[in-house]
Parts: C-alpha cells; structure tokens; sequence
C-alpha cells in the first residue's frame, strides 16, 4: 500500500467513525422541518410555456454568420489500421470547406478520462483523428465542412478508406476469458466477501444459482447529440446539449492547451440525456476542424452516428446464488459477473452495487470483473449497474421465495438489514418495507396467485410480479453556488448545472424560495454554462443534492453578510446566522419572527443595489459515515398472450422511498420516465452487436425499439416522502432509481402470468415460445 | 444524399416521358425512398412525383375497387368500401407505421418498399447482395432474427417489409402497369420475386414502368377477412410474423380461404399449399394448424428465426379460428 | 421555392435534396420542429400538411410547395396558446421539451382524423361511424411519437382533456 492510499484509507476511517455532527448533514436542514412552503408543491414547470411552444433553443438552433455543416465518416473495422483514405471527391464536391483526416488534424491531446481528475469528462483516453489506427468499428476517420448538410452529407458519402485488420476482441464470449478484476468499481473494491458463502450455499436447504444476462442498450434520447461551436479571439464558444458542462469545458481546454476559462460551454435546454450527453468524441472533432476553416460549426450526429461515437450500456453476465435456512433467512448472497469494457475507459457497470446493500446474509461473495473488448467505449446509462444488477438479484429473489414457498415480499421483509450489511454502517434513512406495504395495498398484491399461469383473460395468461429498486445517494464534490439579492428583493441563484428534463430549473427554484423566504416569482435561476460557479453533473441523481447543499452553503454566507451589513440600526444587529431564519423577503429571528427586517430594507439602507455571494458545498464526507440510499418497491401486472408470447404491461406501479419530494409534479414524471425505460429494458431494448465485425446492426431508432404510447399503460406512482435527516431539503435523488427493479417485477410478473422463467434480455416473444 | 433532378407528373404519360432519363425513379411519399437516399442506399440520378396520378378509390364495373397508386395508405385503410369490402387491407394499413406516415405514403410506394435488412442498410459496413450483386450476404450468418424462413436463398434472406402487400396478395389483387411500350396487369402475387440469385431484381417490373392502379376483384370472400401482425413491442414496429387471411364457411365445413403471410419471406407469402389442404375439410382448429404446418413444412431457419416457424403457425391458427368462430 | 408555412407565403432557394425539415429549421429559422432521428423513426419532425400530420424529416421540401404547412409555431390561436400546449404543461406531458412540439402537432392531426371517423389499429369495429378516443385509442394513434423521457401518461391525459372530454 503506497503512502498515498494508506493515508486516505486512514482518512476514511476517521470519517466513518467520526461524529455525526461533524458531517455534512449531521445537524439536519432546518427546511425539512418546514412544513407548507413551497418546496413540496406540485410546481408546474417553469419551462413549460417555451417547451411546448417548441421556443426553448436547444444546442442546434444557434445561428451564427458563415456557419458550416459537418458530416462524418466511420470506420468500418474493429480494429487496425486505415491503409488509404481517398478525401478527393469529397474535397472537390460543391459547397464543401474541409475535409478533416488524421492526416491533417491538428495535433490535440487526448481526452483526459472520466473519474482520472476532478473535472475530466473524457469517454476514454484515446487519441482522436491523431494517426491511422482505428479503435472500435465506427471510430470517426474524417469530417467534412460544408456550406449545407446536403453537401456535407453528399460529400461524405464519396469518402473511402481501406484498413489493414488486426485481430481484435470483439465476441464477448471470447473476452470473458480473460475477464479480470479491474482497480476499482467507481472507487469500491471489485469484490467483498465474508465467511465462506460458496460453502454455505451448498449447505443451505434452500437455494438458487443462476446465470443472467443483459444486452447492450443505447440512451437514445430524441434529440441528437450536436453543438454549434466558434472560435474567436483564442477562446472556444459551444453551444452544447450537456450534462457536465463545467467538465466539458475543463476537458477542451486540456485538448486544446487552453486556460479552462477560455472555453465556455452553454446549454441551457437538453433534449434528453440519460448518461449520455457527456463529452465525446464529435465535441473535439467539431472544435478542431472549426479552428482550421476559421468558421463556426454546427456538428449534429445522425441517428446511425450516436450509436457509432456515443457508448451505451454494456452487455453483463451475472451471477446469483442464495441459500436460505427453512425459514428463507439468507445464510449465503452470491452475485458475481462480467462486464464488457475497453483498455481505455473505466466504466465498470457497478451491477453488484445493490447486492452490498440489499439484504442482510451471513456469508457473503460479491464481485464483478471486466472482460476487455476492442468496442466503442461504454458509458453511464441511466442507473448504470443498479438497472441491471436488479435485474438479476431481484429475479432470484423471487424464484427463491417460490422455492420455499413463501410471498416474495415477506421474503424480502425476513431478511431486511438493520444496518448495511457489507459496511455495518447506519442507514441515514430506509423505509424499504414500508414502501412494500404501502404499495402492495394500493396495488391488490393479495389478489396474486402463488401459482404460475392461474389468470387467464381471453387469450391472455396475467400474471404479477413485484422486485426492489435501489440507488445510492450521491452527492458529488465540487458544487458551488452564487446566490445574488437585490434592494428590490428579488433573488438570483447561478450555479454550472442542468436541466434535461428532469424539473431542476423549477425544482430548484422552489428551493431557492424557500431557502431565501420570498416568493417564487421573484426567483431567477441561472444554469446550464460553464461559465457559472460549480461543477455539477447531472448523473448519479447527484444533481438535486449538490445544488441543494450549494445553496444552503451559499445562503448562509449571505445571511452573515447581510446582518453585516444591516449594521447597528437594524434589529439584526448582533445576531450569529445561526440565530436568524430567512422568510417574507428577509431575515427574522427564529425565537421571535417579527423580529427582523427585509432584504430590500437592509440594501436599501446601506445604499446598495444587490448583494451577491459565492460559497462552495462542503465535500460529500456524509457519503462515507452513513449508508445512504434511495429504495423503491416495484409491481408490474402483465398479460402474456397464450398465442404469440407477446408481453404487454397492464400495469405498473412504484412505491418510492427517496426521502421528501420536492416536487410532486415534476417527481412523478421522473419516476415514471424511468419505469418506462424500465418497460424498454426488459422486453425490448438490445443493442445487436454483430460479434463477427463487433459493429452495431440496428444503429436506429426503427429497429432499437424503446417504448411507444402504446406500451405504456398509466403508471401508479407513491412515495413514502420520509425526510433523509442527513441531506439537503431531506431529499435523496430521483433521477434513476426509477428504472431499477423494474426488470425484475415484469420477469416475475411474466414468470407468474405463464410459469416460463427468463434470465436473459430483453424478454422477448421468442423467448417465451 | 445524391444530388438529382426533380419533376412532378400530373398525368401518367407526363411520368412515363419524363422518367425516359437514364436513372429516373418515380417518387410517391418519399417514405422509404428519400431514407434510402439519406443512407445513399438508393441514388437515382432524376425523380419524377407521381402524387400528382390518379389516387382515385373507385367501385368497377365488375364491382370489384380499383385504386389509384397515389392513393395515400390513410384514405385507403379509411375508405368506407375497403373498410366493409375488404377488411383485412384496412387491418393491414392500420397495422403498419404510424399515421404520420400512412397520411405520406402511397399505395405504389408502399408496394415498391424495399426490405429493412440491418445488412442491407449498413451501406458501408456489410455485404449485401441486393445492394451491391455478388457481395456476399452478412446477414445469411449474422443477427437474422428478422429474416426469412421461406423461400430465401443463399444470396439472401431478406424479409418484404409491408403489411400491406400481404393483405393484397390475400385478395387476389391486380396490378396495372404502364410502359412507354403500352400497359400490362400482373396478379399481385406474382408482382414481387424470390431472391433467387438476383436479390436486386426485387419485382418484375421493367425500367421505366408505373405502377397506376391496383384492382381489387369482387369477391364475398373478402368480407369476412383480416390481420393480425406479430411485433416487438405493441406498435410502431415491423412484423416478425403476420397473417392475413379471409374465410368462408359452408356448414361447418371451409368453403373457400385465402391465406398469406408477412415477415417470412422476400415477398408477401400467399399460403397455396395451406389453402389446397382446407378447402372442402372441417373448420376445426386441428385442421387449421395442420394447413399451417403444410405451408410451413419447407421453412428453413436460420440462426436466429427459428420461432418463426411456430409463430407463424399458431397465428395463422389463430386468425382461421378467429373468422371461422365470427362466420358460425 | 415557394412554399406557405403558418399563413405566410415564403420563397426560398434550396437545394433539391432538403428535406422539409430542414427547409424549416436551417432556412426558415423555425426551429419548433425537431430533429430526433432523420429516419421516420420517432415523431420529432411532425408537422401538418393541410391539416394532416406528416414526418417532415421524410419529406423533401419540393413536395410541399403549394401545401398549406403548419408547425408548432403556426398552432397559436390568436396569440393565446393552443389549448392542448395548455393542457402539456398543466399535465406535465414533457420533460425535456424535445418531442414536444411533434407531440402537440400530432395529437391536433389525430384528432381530426378521429373526428372524422378514421379508424384505427385498436378500432374493434371497421364499420363504424363514429370513433370513441378512449385511452388505447389515443396510445395507438399517438405510437409514432416517442418520448424517451416517458412523459406518455402526462401526453395521454393532456389529449383526454382537450380533445376527449371536451367533447
């Protein structure tokens, strides 16, 4: 152990064993005592109007003066070496400005990679357009510059190239051979064990040990990744569809040796992200082929070209294995697997997470490798790991609870932890059990039959099925908040975050009134650029979290500030922030509210006409003292038609534990979105991997089915809305536990409708033939 | 997209004339032609708008429907005779795309769609002997799930995308054609080919010929027919099986039937054998799985369609047990 | 070209190849209609075509000269937003906006051909005249426009509102 890592680990100990009062979040949020306020209400989206007037200007909509389209040409091998590359036609094709190879990009540094420094956002450490090797069958080999996208788009088509193969790992199969623990699985071990859980499996009277298997997925969100970007004086301008704009910007100016203030990223609207409107490749190559034809650029992928340069989900083989004593106690959790990745990135898919978390076990095996693939990089998607680590763990769950005889939910119920049962920690809040009671009331779980293929409706068998969902708490370093007041009492929060749909600029509004004590309407919230305090990403349903302790941080540096500034005159005169709470426009003591003055009042009578204050979040050291997680209870009632297998969701509902809402509104539409995608997981989505070239084959939006309409029934939300006492505003993220569990309730729920038991995705109709 | 040049016809010798240019197609509604060029799958050099033709939907003489190839999918599958007449082509317009779509495309369009083969719209990624001939076929080896199971070849295996074609093959439809040699028809089942061993020669029309109208022969049959497509998700999705079928009873015996099938084969698959072994026999669910099981007999599957075969069976079953059960 | 989009005449020189939403978006700076996959694959694009819904992302711009064209910023009645825009917001039928504005105009086409007894996929009887938009009907009909966000229920409910109980 280097000195390095001995002293962290020596630091996290301390951390764990610490006083709670010493962690962020140990002395609670006074706001999540305040009952009525506006964080809680049902908000209507404060982006609404713009939205459906389809006036919100998303990254492709910027025009700028002597813009230039692009289009871009992909390899077509795995791996090797470009031999020719023949840009002639294209160059003399109408229209067109540049045509960009690797033999005349300029030099740029590679990416530095996610997770390797506090702001890298790099998909890999790859070079990009830097020589003649190719990486992963689809890697961009030349971008063309034109007047229009129909020239672009012509003259890349007359682009062709020839390669040189080598061999290259592109069967999953084949790679799991070598599949081997990797550093880290985001920071935990690889694997964790005790006692000696294989032998206590064969022990058990009671047992199940299964192999499952997940596909590929792609995020697809409807809007196409793509910036318009210029240059102009030294400095980089993009418009961009972005959840990690501060990131971005960071990264971009490491490729291009610039100072990060020179890069400014902007994107205030997002078309959908799910994990993968992250910085990729398109981004440098837009930047780099801008700077040499000196114009602005607009970049958009095709639909074909996201799934060619932008990674998704990876492919997992799992294993779960339980052994159970008579009364269905776990003596034994087993939940082992492979995850496909490259050599150049870190993307684990932590689907072993919820099994550390989950269920209290005598002996326990949990660990996960990587099996090395020449593949396009892989990334976050939605709930990365947890969608599809419950997947398998729930689904052995409940075959488990068939096995002995008992409801899957008192199974569960028997072995429900008292405190983390990998860590020993403390829960900072679990309602887990709740939330199954609560929804199997409101669902009619005691209207199931026990019994396989017992309902039948026309020609459909109907079935039930239940799984939990869970998602760790996240709260990421770096968040940083300006929160700025004027003598007209309004307030002004700035902060480097995003909203792609998931409610934050009116969430987070609803926080900052409430934080500050004035109304709504006169907040105004700024984010969605880099050029804002922060860095905030919006993944790991972090978001919510790092802003909220931003602003609370940033609050309580202007409350200081302004009984400062209130001076002697002002019944504030004295006071310690701690002895004041902000409501009706101002400051009042806590022991007696009409004590106290407004904002405009104390600006107004030092002659000031707004006072503003940047304050950073304290780091997330409550992530490592508690065990902090978001928990949900998941039915799904399903018909699978006697004839053709097909599966249809009559209904579905999730049952939340994610500490209090604040939003109900916009929650229910996160909740279900993910429940939705959840839908898609299990019986449609898969990404085909033709493991002959390792080239994706349905790189569309016609053969990659995600849910329609049509699939979706209407979906039953609640919660248990138990304030964490540990987090800002007492709220957990919401953004992916949504998805988690769900693929496990509708395989139960198809298991319990026609008795057919699927281990591999997605379920479709063949599978149950 | 390649560049071309663009006319639009208002009467089928305006077409035909302008379509002489060497490498002229005729445009409907653009809903799978401008995708292939978008992919440069397709790059004709010219294209002639033929949604100016007759999209007429009109009752002949013999009482039978003749409509206008411009005819738009929507007000095919919403007219009030198709929609009594001739049941099962409403179902099978209803059954594909989404209305956006059926409000573009053409009843030609539709006819002359090509196949979604993963393989043969990796224009630069795959082999494909339908996009360029003696390539080889990616797909014969590769993801096939959605391919053929009858009557494909080693060049090919690639499936006929529409719904509803299989519901014209079901009616005994006619197709007139127009050529600067003069005009011909063609029964719809024998407008699309096998691959064969030239998978490009997707139908037997000649260069430069028009689809103009297709005709729909009176027959009480028809009344009582329809459609029931097999897909990966509820909607908007490609069949992976589909039937189309018309029944009429005699008793309790099969007077007469018309079966075909869609996502099984290079084009819609009209179900002769099934049909031959019902005529005259009991409508009995035994029965019609056994007509099923003649059809099927010669399926060949691939890697990854062999549950096409069982599928295909047990929805035409369905569908025969579904009409015959209306008919008693 | 000549071309009339939202009531306005407009003559525009393009190449032969543009589609007609790319017509709209980089000629014509009417941003409103989506781009999501360029394919006919997800809804984004939905415009109406003399009142009918259509796939601009399909549709080469010369087809439509001549055809009355509306996009989501043509729908505004009188200045007051269409009440199903309303009824998005109030029933929260988006999250991240995107295939919003071919949602709204997709479910105005709809409803007409409803209204005008179209049947559909989920329509059990062929023959009849009048069509009732219950919940599946809608589903079905509304099937060519994704929202990967999953704001489906919100869009159902919206829908309902305006073009179903309203009745």
């Amino acid at each position: 152990m280097s000195l390095k890592s001995a002293a962290m680990k020596l630091m996290q100990k301390a951390i764990e064993h610490a006083p709670d009062s010493m962690m962020p979040g140990g002395k609670p949020d006074p706001l999540i005592t305040r009952k009525h306020g506006i964080v809680g209400a049902p908000v209507t989206r404060i982006d609404g109007p713009l939205k459906v007037k389809g006036a919100a200007p998303f990254a492709a909509e910027f025009e700028a003066e002597g813009l230039l389209y692009t289009a871009v040409a992909f390899s077509t091998i795995a791996k090797g070496r470009i031999t020719s590359l023949d840009t002639s036609a294209a160059e003399k094709a109408p229209g067109v400005r540049l045509v960009m190879t690797h033999k005349n990009a300029p030099k740029l540094k590679p990416t530095p990679m996610f997770n390797t420094q506090p702001k890298a956002a790099g998909p890999s450490d790859l070079p990009i357009m830097q020589d003649d090797s190719i990486h992963w069958n689809g890697e961009p080999i030349a971008v063309v510059l034109a007047d229009t996208q129909e020239q672009a788009d012509y003259a890349k088509s007359l682009i062709s190239a020839t390669y040189k193969e080598e061999p290259a790992v592109i069967d999953f199969d084949a790679a799991m051979k070598n599949a081997h623990e990797p550093k880290t699985i985001l920071g935990e071990p690889p694997t964790i064990n005790e006692g000696d859980a294989e032998a206590a499996l064969s022990a058990a009277p009671n047992l199940v040990d299964k192999t499952y298997t997940t596909p590929r997925h792609n995020h697809n969100p409807i809007e196409l990744h793509g910036v318009t970007l210029f240059w102009e004086d030294g400095e980089l301008y993009v418009h961009d569809s972005s959840q990690t704009v501060a990131q971005s910007a960071w990264t971009l100016a490491e490729v291009f040796g610039l100072d990060e203030k020179k890069v400014h990223i902007w994107s205030p609207y997002v078309g959908g992200g799910f994990g993968s409107k992250t910085l990729w490749q398109h981004h440098v190559l837009a930047a780099a082929a801008s700077k040499m034809a000196d114009r602005p650029v607009r970049l958009v992928l095709s639909r074909e070209g996201v799934y060619r340069t932008v990674g998704g989900r990876t492919t997992t083989q799992q294993r779960v294995a339980i052994g159970a004593d008579a009364d269905g106690r776990f003596q034994s959790l087993i939940h082992t697997g492979v995850a496909a990745m490259t050599e150049h990135n870190d993307c684990p898919e932590q689907f072993t997470f919820p099994a550390r978390h989950l269920y209290a076990t005598k002996s326990f095996l949990i660990g996960q490798k990587v099996a090395d693939m020449d593949m396009l990089a892989n990334t976050f998607m939605r709930a990365p790991g947890e969608s599809i680590g419950t997947f398998a763990l729930e689904s052995a769950i409940d075959e488990l609870a068939e096995q002995i005889g008992i409801d899957p939910i008192e199974l569960r119920a028997r072995n429900e932890p008292e405190s983390d049962p990998t860590t020993g920690k403390q829960f900072s809040s679990r309602n887990l059990i709740k939330a199954y009671r609560d929804g199997a009331e409101r669902f009619g779980w005691n209207s199931r039959s026990a019994k396989p293929a017992a309902r039948r409706d026309g020609e459909w068998l109907v079935g039930m099925g239940c799984a939990t969902g869970t998602y760790p708490y996240y709260r990421m370093p770096g968040g940083k908040a300006r929160l700025t007041v004027s003598k007209d009492g309004f307030v002004t929060a700035e902060f480097a975050a995003h909203e792609m749909g998931m409610g934050t600029a009116t969430t987070q509004t609803q926080v900052v009134a409430e934080r500050m004590g004035v109304a709504q309407q006169c907040v105004q919230i700024n984010y969605g650029s880099s050029d804002l305090a922060g860095v905030f990403l919006a993944g790991g349903s972090s978001q919510s979290a790092s802003i909220g302790a931003s602003i609370h941080a940033a609050h309580t540096a202007l409350v200081e500030q302004l009984i400062k500034l209130a001076g002697s005159k002002s019944p504030l005169h004295g006071l310690d922030a701690d002895d004041v709470e902000s409501r009706d426009g101002g400051l009042h003591t806590k022991k007696d509210p009409s004590h106290g003055e407004s904002y405009a009042a104390i600006l107004r009578r030092a002659g000031k006409d707004e006072l503003s204050v940047e304050e950073s979040a304290p780091p997330p050291m409550e992530l490592q003292h508690w065990s902090m997680h978001s928990f949900s209870a998941i039915f799904a009632e399903v018909g699978v038609n006697t004839i053709t297998c097909e599966t249809r969701v009559r209904r579905l509902l999730g049952s939340f534990d994610c500490g209090r809402i604040l939003n109900p509104k916009t929650a229910t539409s996160q909740f279900r979105g993910g429940m939705i995608m959840g839908i898609g997981l299990a019986l449609m989505e898969e990404t085909i991997w033709d493991s002959r070239k390792g080239r994706i084959m349905n790189p569309s939006l016609a053969e990659y089915h995600v849910p329609v309409h049509m699939d979706v029934p209407e979906i039953d939300v609640m919660w248990t809305d138990i304030p964490d006492p540990h987090t800002p505003l007492g709220a957990r993220g919401i953004g992916e536990i949504g998805i988690t569990g769900v693929g496990a309730a509708i395989a139960n729920a198809i298991y319990n409708a026609c008795g057919k038991r699927i281990r591999e995705l997605p379920i479709t109709l063949d599978k149950l033939m | 997209m390649n560049p071309f040049t663009y006319a639009r016809a208002e009467q089928a010798e305006d077409a035909l004339k302008l379509a002489e240019a060497q490498g002229a197609r005729f445009l409907g509604g653009g809903t799978n032609l401008v995708d292939l060029m978008r992919e440069t799958i397709e790059r004709p050099q010219s294209l002639v708008d033929v949604t100016g033709l007759s999209a007429a939907i009109e009752e002949t003489s013999a009482g039978g429907l003749r409509i206008g190839a411009a005819a738009r999918n929507s007000a095919v599958a919403e007219h009030r005779l198709v929609r009594t007449l001739y049941p099962v082509l409403s179902r099978a317009l209803l059954a594909g795309a989404s209305g956006q779509i059926r409000n573009m495309a053409t009843l030609g369009g539709n006819i002359m769609q090509r196949t979604r083969c993963a393989y043969f719209y990796d224009d630069d990624g795959s082999r494909c002997n339908k996009r360029t001939p003696g390539q080889g076929c990616d797909a014969a080896e590769g993801f096939n799930r959605y391919h053929a199971i009858l009557g494909a070849s080693p060049s090919c295996v690639a499936t006929h995308a529409s719904d509803m074609c299989v519901a014209l093959a079901v009616l005994d439809a006619v197709i007139h054609l127009r050529s600067p040699r003069g005009e011909r028809t063609v029964p719809f089942v024998d407008f699309h080919r096998l691959p064969g061993e030239t998978p490009q020669v997707e139908t037997v029309l000649e260069p430069g010929e028009l689809i103009l109208t297709v005709e729909l022969p009176a027959n009480p049959i028809a009344k009582r027919s329809t459609y029931r497509k097999v897909r990966d998700r509820s909607s908007y999705a490609f069949a992976l099986v589909s039937v189309a079928a018309a029944l009429e009873l005699d008793g309790g015996k099969v007077k007469d039937v018309r079966l075909a099938l869609g996502g099984v084969a290079h084009k819609p698959w009209r179900a002769l054998r099934a049909e031959e072994a019902l005529r005259g026999r009991e409508a009995t669910p035994e029965n019609f799985r056994a007509a099923a099981g003649a059809e099927l007999i010669d399926a060949k599957p691939l890697r990854y369609n062999a549950f096409k075969i069982e599928l295909a069976a047990r929805t035409i079953t369905a569908v025969l047990q579904e009409l015959a059960e209306e008919a008693q | 070209m000549r071309f009339l989009i939202n009531g306005q005449p407009v003559e525009v020189d393009v190449d032969m190849r543009t589609s007609l939403l790319d017509l709209l978006r980089d000629h014509l700076n009417l941003h409103g209609s989506k781009k999501g996959c360029n394919q006919g694959a997800c809804g984004a694009c939905t415009v109406l075509a003399d009142g009918e819904r259509i796939l601009s992302c399909l549709a080469l711009a010369v087809q439509y000269q001549g055809r009355e064209i509306t996009t989501i910023e043509g729908i505004a009645e009188d200045g007051q937003m269409h009440p199903l825009q309303r009824a998005f917001i109030e029933h929260d039928g988006f999250q991240c906006g995107y295939c919003t504005p071919g949602q709204i105009c997709s479910a105005i086409g709809m409803a007409a051909e409803a209204k005008r007894g179209m049947p559909s996929h989920m329509t059990r009887d062929l023959g009849a005249e009048f069509i009732t938009l219950d919940r599946h009907e809608v589903r079905e009909r509304m099937s060519g426009n994704i929202c990967r966000c999953g704001a489906y229920n919100g869009i159902v409910n919206a829908i309902s509102e305006v073009f179903v109980e309203a009745e």
